[in-house]
């Protein structure tokens, strides 16, 4: 079998295997940790790499298959995670300095739910510091680069988790989306990305950038793997106050059930912010969906276009607040002072990066005296408004289709020293986040330079199941070679497991 | 009562006083985390993720937390409403999380009344629900914080259930002040909320004051005093600071509206405030928690389990005692303080003078309060009988008592055992009449109308009983021997 | 409102952020700070006067724990992870104010 026939059945055709005894979970373990230190010097998709850790809980899943027990969902599935994911006694820096050396006492829910269902945890992903940034360039650890091509950027901030499914060192990777840090590198990087209703995930063990916003999802080269993990990190959990007690459907049935007398809007404002390729992405899906049986229509929601303010100042806002912890008192960095405000600001002046302390200020300015009612408060109330508008397109439409971002790939370096430019990369995400919908971006064509354009589907809250009908009418017919993996300068996918 | 007033060289000031009490709530565990709520255990044992604020972790509400604010808010009359938490950013080492998470624009309880004992009612602005801070000791220099060299944090307090009690300005002395916190205090003992302790720090004052001419309408600028561990501390620190104030604007300047900490030894307050610090709270809606609407059943389910508060309890007692005085006061007072009064409403209702019963809970079951809790109002009714039946003296039923509360049984047999056998009336005559022929001269002026006397020789008699006789019967048997 | 953030301004926002920043800094800051809020204050000319704020998407009420106990965290591995630590406590440098 090639590298690229083990890669295409995904994690799910790993899992099956696995769990028949065909397959060991070392041999798929020692394989991605190859792979994976292969191609770190180009790539740098991982902040920390855990192959003992990882080796162990193969072995773990062996064991139960020789036993005869159930290994769970994802047994075997290399799984690599956000490295703002809480793990126990595993580094987790969110790509900062001032979180070095900071090894949590707990696993997030999310994290701890993957190893129940038999996923193999093989490292921490590069992101944005905290979080904040759509290129994985604010990365305290160096930028990670793009498997499509390592001059461009891989998206943010969930880059590391991206690139990695797109070169194929994983089957499966999870990351946060705040503002669009997992659609948005999922496009680029030519994989699918999924953020699910804010809530339907723990967002216990998440290291907070903005709460009312952050969620956590999957990213994967196929929507079914996409759905398989979703359904395992899914569901309530009584240590998040904002998680949802809702059940959560059986996405692996709704993906199978077509799009016939589906309602879908094209989102007609965003068309004209993106660019050629991205925005004819959009109206080949729009056609495809059409022809699948889908009822298509273009819907106006201008209000939309409000939201990348509005985030910008809720965002912030909240990060200036969640982000205060880090003062050099009780774990990480502390660089020292005469007094313990000398230390402090010291401490966090050496430890947070440029864009982390733009973002603090923002936030600290709009909250503080004088300004909360003209910054803050009318940020949430055209929240509000974002949340009519959408309800309004939700009256007649099941679900929302959109470009994911205004362009491809864009080269590293090319938006550093503009802040707002790089902000603009979220304004077709950052709407979901407002309302605390569902989203996800799915593989869909190639643009300019070759590289990927992924297409976004939206729904309103808790509607994953019609998200992933269409998702699934989307990936059969996207363009060949739209997604990853690609690995233009190493060997095949899990080149080992084969042999 | 009677007006409070500070005379200065330019004629009279009243102060003005509002009370912000923080009252930790005896919940097994903290406000938003499963950590024991502890007082006294070793530093940093009683913490986890949440409350020492680790990157990740979240807070959950603690429900029993939620019961005793609104019961706390129930018994002070306020209105409980829907409400929602707040994050106030400041940056602190005793904070975990560099912010508090606090009730803010929409507090739980709104809006009541504290009734002080002599009648003045007090209005209640808010009382909300927050968390606590950790604990710095500060070490080298005097242990104090200035000159300190360094401090260290114990975050074992961190994310104590507090609920905040904000009265209206509406106080006018210091001692209504401490009316004001001590009725409170037993208000929130009363609800089982508090153990009301102000030494252990559970029960914190902080105090706004400012000062205004007498009979002026509009109130002057507002210090607030903080570190106030006792009433006494209270008290000290009103006096002191509305004279600081009145000292300093009758000499042309002015109150800056500031923070003060009162030193308690040196007597006085000073300024808290670090040069370069600005806080700016920057309040927001805190995003972690939902909001907090507690529906009518559940309000109506706290309601019904809140016991009597102190002011009932005492119109209870006094509706059964009749005409008061200051010692009855003193005596009702006693009996709820400790919590004796469920006893005494019930002896009483069994049909035992009342005032006796008050007597003998207030001053000799008062000594025993935890026995005498326990006591069987029918058990403590027999024995106040045989005391009005002059069956048992004063002295004898007192030993009596003390024997029941220790070892229980039947006053009767109590009685018996103790061979206090009531004198038989021709045995008291006799030694009535042997203690008139030993003192003529006494007897005379008895009989001439010198009433004072009368106590001399009642004390003759008691004596030659050792305290066996009725005393109210030998004055009896005195005044009818006179004529 | 709508002048850009002085450096001045940008000064004191860092010091209620407790971040120390050098006069190259606060420069840079004033300007890139100053370039977001003259994009996101479009939001301000939207009528939003009937408009109730979102400060949450979803409606969400009353969610409790019961008042019972769960783990604490070992004191040592607590104190381990802590830059400076001495008797049981976390350590740090002298505090200039009393907690507001």
């Amino acid at each position: 079998m090639s590298e690229t026939e083990a890669f295409a059945g995904g994690a799910l055709a790993i899992a099956a295997r696995v769990r028949s005894g065909e397959l060991s979970a070392r041999v798929v373990t020692e394989a991605a940790l190859e792979e994976i230190a292969a191609s770190e010097p180009l790539l740098h998709c991982f902040n920390t790499i855990t192959a003992e850790r990882a080796l162990a809980a193969a072995d773990a899943v062996d064991a139960k298959v020789l036993a005869g027990e159930d290994p769970g969902p994802l047994a075997g599935v290399p799984v690599a995670l956000k490295d703002n994911l809480c793990t126990r006694g595993v580094p987790t820096t969110c790509s900062s300095r001032i979180l070095e050396g900071w090894r949590p006492p707990y696993d997030a829910t999310v994290v701890a739910r993957l190893s129940a269902a038999g996923a193999v945890s093989v490292g921490k992903t590069n992101l944005d510091e905290f979080a904040m940034g759509s290129s994985t360039e604010t990365s305290a650890t160096g930028p990670t680069r793009n498997p499509w091509d390592p001059a461009r950027v891989p998206g943010g901030s969930s880059g590391g988790s991206a690139a990695a499914v797109a070169a194929g060192l994983v089957p499966l990777a999870l990351g946060s989306d705040t503002g669009g840090s997992i659609r948005q590198p999922a496009a680029l990087c030519g994989v699918v990305g999924l953020k699910p209703t804010y809530g339907l995930v723990s967002r216990y063990g998440l290291v907070a950038f903005a709460s009312s916003l952050d969620q956590i999802g999957p990213f994967a080269l196929t929507l079914a793997d996409a759905a398989a993990t979703l359904q395992v990190i899914a569901g309530h959990d009584e240590r998040d106050s904002t998680s949802l007690a809702h059940p959560v459907a059986d996405l692996a049935t709704e993906l199978r059930r077509g799009v016939e007398g589906l309602r879908v809007g094209v989102v007609a404002d965003f068309l004209s912010e993106a660019s050629g390729s991205c925005a004819a992405a959009v109206r080949q899906a729009a056609d495809a969906l059409a022809d699948a049986g889908a009822l298509v229509k273009e819907v106006a929601i201008p209000e939309l276009l409000h939201g990348l303010s509005a985030y910008y100042l809720i965002a912030p806002a909240e990060a200036s607040s969640n982000l205060a912890r880090y003062d050099g008192v009780r774990y990480g960095l502390r660089v020292d002072g005469d007094d313990v405000q000398e230390m402090n600001a010291r401490t966090r002046s050496a430890g947070f990066g440029d864009e982390v302390k733009r973002r603090i200020m923002l936030g600290t300015y709009v909250l503080s005296a004088g300004y909360y009612d003209a910054y803050y408060a009318q940020a949430q109330r055209v929240r509000t408004v974002i949340l009519r508008s959408f309800a309004r397109a939700y009256e007649d439409c099941d679900v929302l289709l959109a470009p994911t971002t205004p362009s491809v790939a864009f080269p590293i370096g090319a938006k550093t020293a503009d802040p707002l430019e790089m902000y603009l990369s979220d304004l077709f995400t950052i709407p979901t986040n407002l309302a605390g919908h569902p989203a996800l971006s799915v593989p869909f064509a190639l643009g300019e330079e070759g590289l990927p354009v992924g297409v976004q589907v939206l729904a309103p809250a808790l509607g994953e199941g019609p998200m992933l009908r269409a998702g699934a009418a989307l990936e059969a017919v996207a363009a060949p070679g739209a997604r990853g993996p690609v690995r233009p300068q190493l060997g095949g996918p899990l080149a080992g497991v084969a042999r | 009562m009677s007006r409070y007033t500070i005379t200065g060289e330019t004629g009279e000031w009243e102060i003005v006083v509002g009370l912000e009490v923080h009252c930790e709530l005896l919940t097994k565990t903290k406000l938003f985390c499963g950590c024991p709520n502890a007082f006294g255990d070793e530093p940093n044992t009683n913490v986890c993720p949440v409350c020492l604020g680790l990157p990740g972790s979240l807070p959950v509400l603690n429900r029993r937390a939620v019961e005793m604010a609104m019961a706390i808010g129930t018994a002070l009359g306020c209105e409980i409403r829907p409400s929602s938490f707040h994050r106030k950013n400041y940056f602190y080492p005793d904070m975990p999380k560099d912010y508090q998470v606090t009730q803010y624009d929409e507090p739980l309880n709104v809006e009541g009344r504290l009734t002080l004992v002599d009648g003045t009612p007090i209005g209640i602005v808010r009382a909300h629900m927050e968390e606590d801070t950790g604990k710095t000791t500060h070490m080298g220099g005097d242990g104090r914080i200035h000159g300190a060299d360094y401090s260290l944090v114990d975050y074992n307090r961190s994310g104590v259930p507090l609920v905040e009690i904000v009265s209206a300005p509406d106080l006018r002395s210091p001692e209504q002040a401490r009316s004001y916190v001590s009725e409170l205090r037993a208000i929130l003992v009363a609800t089982g909320a508090s153990d009301g302790r102000m030494e252990e720090g559970s029960l914190r004052v902080d105090a706004n004051v400012s000062v205004r001419r007498f009979g002026g309408e509009e109130f002057g600028t507002r210090c607030e005093i903080k570190n106030l561990n006792s009433l006494r501390s209270l008290v000290r620190a009103i006096e002191y600071e509305s004279r600081r104030q009145v000292e300093l604007l009758e000499r042309g300047g002015s109150v800056d509206q500031e923070t003060r900490h009162w030193n308690e030894v040196e007597g006085r307050t000073s300024s808290m405030r670090s040069k370069e610090e600005a806080y700016d709270y920057r309040y927001f809606p805190e995003p972690d928690l939902v909001p907090l609407a507690p529906p009518a059943e559940w309000i109506a389910e706290v309601v019904a389990k809140l016991g009597l508060m102190p002011a009932q309890r005492r119109e209870r007692l006094a509706s059964l005692l009749g005409e008061s005085s200051e010692a009855i006061e003193e005596q009702v007072a006693t009996v709820i303080d400790l919590g004796l009064d469920d006893l005494v409403v019930a002896t009483i209702a069994s049909g035992a003078d009342s005032r006796l019963v008050m007597a003998r809970a207030a001053n000799e079951a008062a000594q025993q309060p935890d026995a005498a809790r326990q006591l069987d109002p029918e058990r403590f009714g027999e024995l106040i009988g045989l005391e009005a039946a002059g069956t048992l003296s004063a002295t004898q039923a007192k030993a009596v008592l003390g024997e029941l509360l220790t070892n229980g049984g039947r006053p009767a047999d109590i009685a018996d055992r103790l061979g206090f056998k009531a004198l038989a009336s021709d045995e008291l005559g006799a030694v009535i009449d042997a203690v008139i022929a030993a003192n003529p001269g006494e007897w005379d002026r008895y009989v001439g109308g010198d009433d004072k006397v009368a106590q001399f020789l009642l004390g003759k008699v008691m004596r030659e009983t050792k305290g066996r006789a009725n005393g109210k019967l030998v004055a009896e048997a005195l005044a009818s021997r006179r004529g | 409102m709508n002048e850009p953030l002085s450096k001045d301004a940008v000064a004191h926002i860092a010091r209620l952020a407790r971040l120390e920043l050098g006069e190259a800094e606060l420069s840079r800051f004033a300007g890139q700070l100053s370039a977001v809020l003259e994009h996101v204050e479009a939001i301000q000319r939207l009528d939003t006067a009937e408009v109730p704020p979102t400060s949450h998407p979803f409606e969400l009420v009353n969610v409790l724990r019961d008042d019972e106990r769960s783990a604490c965290l070992p004191r040592e591995a607590v104190l381990a992870a802590a830059p400076a630590a001495q008797d049981g406590r976390f350590r740090v440098p002298r505090i200039l104010g009393e907690a507001p």
